[in-house]
């Protein structure tokens, strides 16, 4: 497989469900590295800011995975669309379509993007409590989905799709 | 009949605040207030770990800025290991955490001026909201937004080298440090490609304030008039009265520029600030005990940390300081958007210093932590990219924090803003009987020239209720609901 492709985790690893993005990163990680798959890389943050644009432009295929309160199933995965209308609710972050909008309007590029959520379901200040149970199978569901998909285009150069 | 106006959510400010605008019969604004509608547990949350812990759990206060937590804690915790009050550290201990410190206030600074205000400057604060965001900026001035993506990187950079990751960095540790930086990270920091090196981010550090003395000689009755006011500034300076963002010692300026704390031992803080609570806001409102509740309150930041200080310490912002305190004859500066003005040349300052810090020999050798006689209690300040954060813990026999105490930076802020806000309200819609996009954005244009983070300034844990008022121009109560908590 010769496209480069970016996993990015982000939320806060401190709010229980909240740590999905980042801990699926970390189990990626290994994962690929066991395997020794090349091109695919990854990176992690408490929340997407407009410094990623820069991080996304150099790949060809860009994964975000984010907790989700969503109502679905176990998780989901869509495509990110550009996104410059909307100004975020929050003050000191921005989401993957506008992430991609900058990198477009930057760099001109436009990375195949997706987002994966993962359903969570508690989100307070727990210390010794990692993810629930339920969010624990919805992020192994999701590794899974994923590692598949690797599986079946590793070697080749077609386009990833869901 | 007097009428609400209800602004919620607050946009681009982190958490939950709603401002409510009460108009008389004459549609004159008679009152505004910003509200602060969640709140957070962490003060209680925190009683019962191991005290070394803190400085990694106080992070997940929140995502914002989890250094200036992780730092201020740490020198709350150099305190109760015996390491000293804040100047105790071993030089590499206390340039790393310095270093981490310049590069947490560089990019938080950058995103907010570029991402968060420069919007409202470009296109108008009453300019077409599709347009008034960082991606109309990067559409009509790429320049700026190229500059502000990799400044941003480029600290974030830092961070990660001194923290040791992105998210939930683990560099600081009571006493010290846990890593030195190495060869490369100091030369990709000093000599990277361009633009990723030191003086390519000082020389847009420059540009940027060019960029904005330009706009305000065009834009005078805005920046200069737009929801200023009077008020008292606080902030840590270096015994000498320089400007130092990592440690110092208390000092107080009021309107005219009279000291009213100087010289002050941030260790006896509680002599000196105390807070106070109202019912309609989670966050507390602080104040100077000897002002008293009524006039004792401050505004802490980039602003106040100009009116402060007597120089700061690095060439090249020193110029601007020159600039910026010439523009009021020295006397303290209220106005609340040269808070931008102020900002920038700290981004300006904390370039400089990341570059004397990176070519000191220090960083790469010697010792990284100091242990002396372990005490029970505690207090690290530190100035944050919003101001002035204290951290305040007592550990028991057991070695597990029994209490801790944080007065945030935006908690600081907080009359600062509502006054701000009642400003901002009756400039924009006294004698208004339609309610613009434009005038709803003037409000949030006066909260956030105070960058505040209202997610880990709202800690208060328990049953406070929130109230909603409406009154008339004579005081008098027309509605009320309470909700508790």
């Amino acid at each position: 497989m010769d496209k480069k492709i970016l996993f990015y985790g982000y939320g806060n690893p401190g709010r229980q469900d909240d740590a999905l993005g980042i801990r699926f990163i970390e189990e990626m990680q290994t994962w690929v590295e066991e395997n020794g798959y090349k091109n695919i890389s990854f990176d992690s943050n408490y929340q997407l800011n407009i410094e990623d644009a820069n991080t996304i432009s150099g790949y060809d295929i860009v994964f975000f995975i984010d907790a989700s309160m969503e109502s679905i199933e176990s998780f989901s995965i869509t495509k990110v669309e550009q996104s410059n209308a909307q100004v975020e609710f929050t003050m000191h972050a921005i989401s993957p379509g506008v992430v991609l909008s900058l990198c477009q309007q930057i760099y001109n590029k436009v990375p195949q993007t997706h987002l994966i959520h993962i359903k969570g379901f508690e989100w307070e200040l727990e210390f010794d409590k990692g993810l629930t149970e339920k969010a624990e199978k919805n992020l192994q569901d999701a590794l899974r989905f994923i590692q598949e998909k690797l599986l079946g285009i590793v070697g080749n150069s077609t386009n990833f799709s869901i | 009949m007097s009428k609400k106006i209800t602004i919620e959510p607050v946009t681009r400010v982190e958490g939950h605040g709603k401002v409510t605008i009460h108009l008389d019969d004459n549609n004159q604004v008679a009152q505004s207030r910003l509200h602060i509608v969640e709140f957070r547990g962490f003060e209680r949350f925190v009683q019962g770990r191991p005290y070394w812990e803190a400085p990694v759990l106080v992070q997940r206060l929140c995502g914002i800025c989890p250094v200036s937590h992780h730092l201020a804690a740490a020198k709350a915790l150099d305190v109760i290991v015996g390491a000293g009050t804040g100047d105790g550290l071993t030089p590499t201990g206390e340039k790393m955490r310095r270093l981490m410190h310049y590069g947490q206030m560089f990019q938080s600074h950058v995103l907010h001026f570029f991402h968060l205000a420069s919007p409202d400057l470009l296109f108008g604060i009453d300019g077409d909201p599709a347009l008034r965001n960082v991606i109309g900026i990067a559409i009509k001035h790429k320049e700026l937004a190229v500059q502000a993506v990799m400044m941003r990187k480029f600290g974030q950079e830092i961070i990660k080298a001194t923290a040791g990751k992105k998210v939930h960095g683990t560099g600081a540790i009571p006493g010290g440090i846990n890593k030195h930086l190495t060869q490369a990270e100091k030369d990709h920091f000093l000599n990277g490609d361009d633009p990723m090196n030191i003086d390519k981010m000082i020389d847009w550090s420059l540009g940027a304030l060019e960029f904005f003395k330009g706009y305000h000689a065009q834009n005078k009755d805005l920046i200069d008039n737009f929801a200023s006011f009077p008020s008292s500034h606080v902030s840590l300076v270096r015994k000498d009265g320089a400007m130092d963002l990592y440690h110092g010692v208390l000092r107080g300026v009021d309107a005219n520029g009279k000291k009213i704390l100087d010289d002050v031992d941030y260790q006896n803080y509680l002599e000196y600030i105390d807070e106070e609570v109202k019912s309609w806001s989670y966050m507390k409102f602080p104040y100077l005990r000897s002002i008293g509740k009524k006039d004792g309150w401050y505004r802490v930041g980039p602003l106040a940390r100009m009116n402060t200080c007597d120089f700061i310490p690095s060439p090249l912002a020193q110029k601007e300081f020159e600039i910026f305190k010439a523009y009021t004859n020295g006397k303290p500066n209220g106005m609340s958007m040269h808070q931008h003005w102020a900002r920038l040349i700290e981004i300006l300052h904390s370039a400089e210093m990341m570059k004397e810090l990176l070519n000191d020999p220090d960083l790469m050798n010697g010792e990284l932590t100091v242990k002396g006689t372990k005490g029970r209690e505690g207090v690290g300040l530190l100035e944050a990219p919003r101001g002035t954060l204290f951290h305040h813990y007592r550990i028991n026999d057991d070695d597990q924090i029994e209490m801790a105490n944080l007065i945030v930076s935006t908690t600081n802020n907080n009359t600062p803003m509502n006054t701000a806000v009642n400003l901002a309200a009756k400039q924009f819609m006294n004698g208004q009987t339609e309610i613009t996009e434009g005038m709803m954005n003037a409000v949030e244009v006066a909260i956030r020239a105070y960058d505040p983070c209202l997610s880990c300034a709202t800690h208060a844990l328990g049953k406070m209720p929130l109230e909603a008022m409406i009154l008339d121009a004579n005081g008098k109560e027309l509605d009320r609901k309470l909700k508790n908590g």
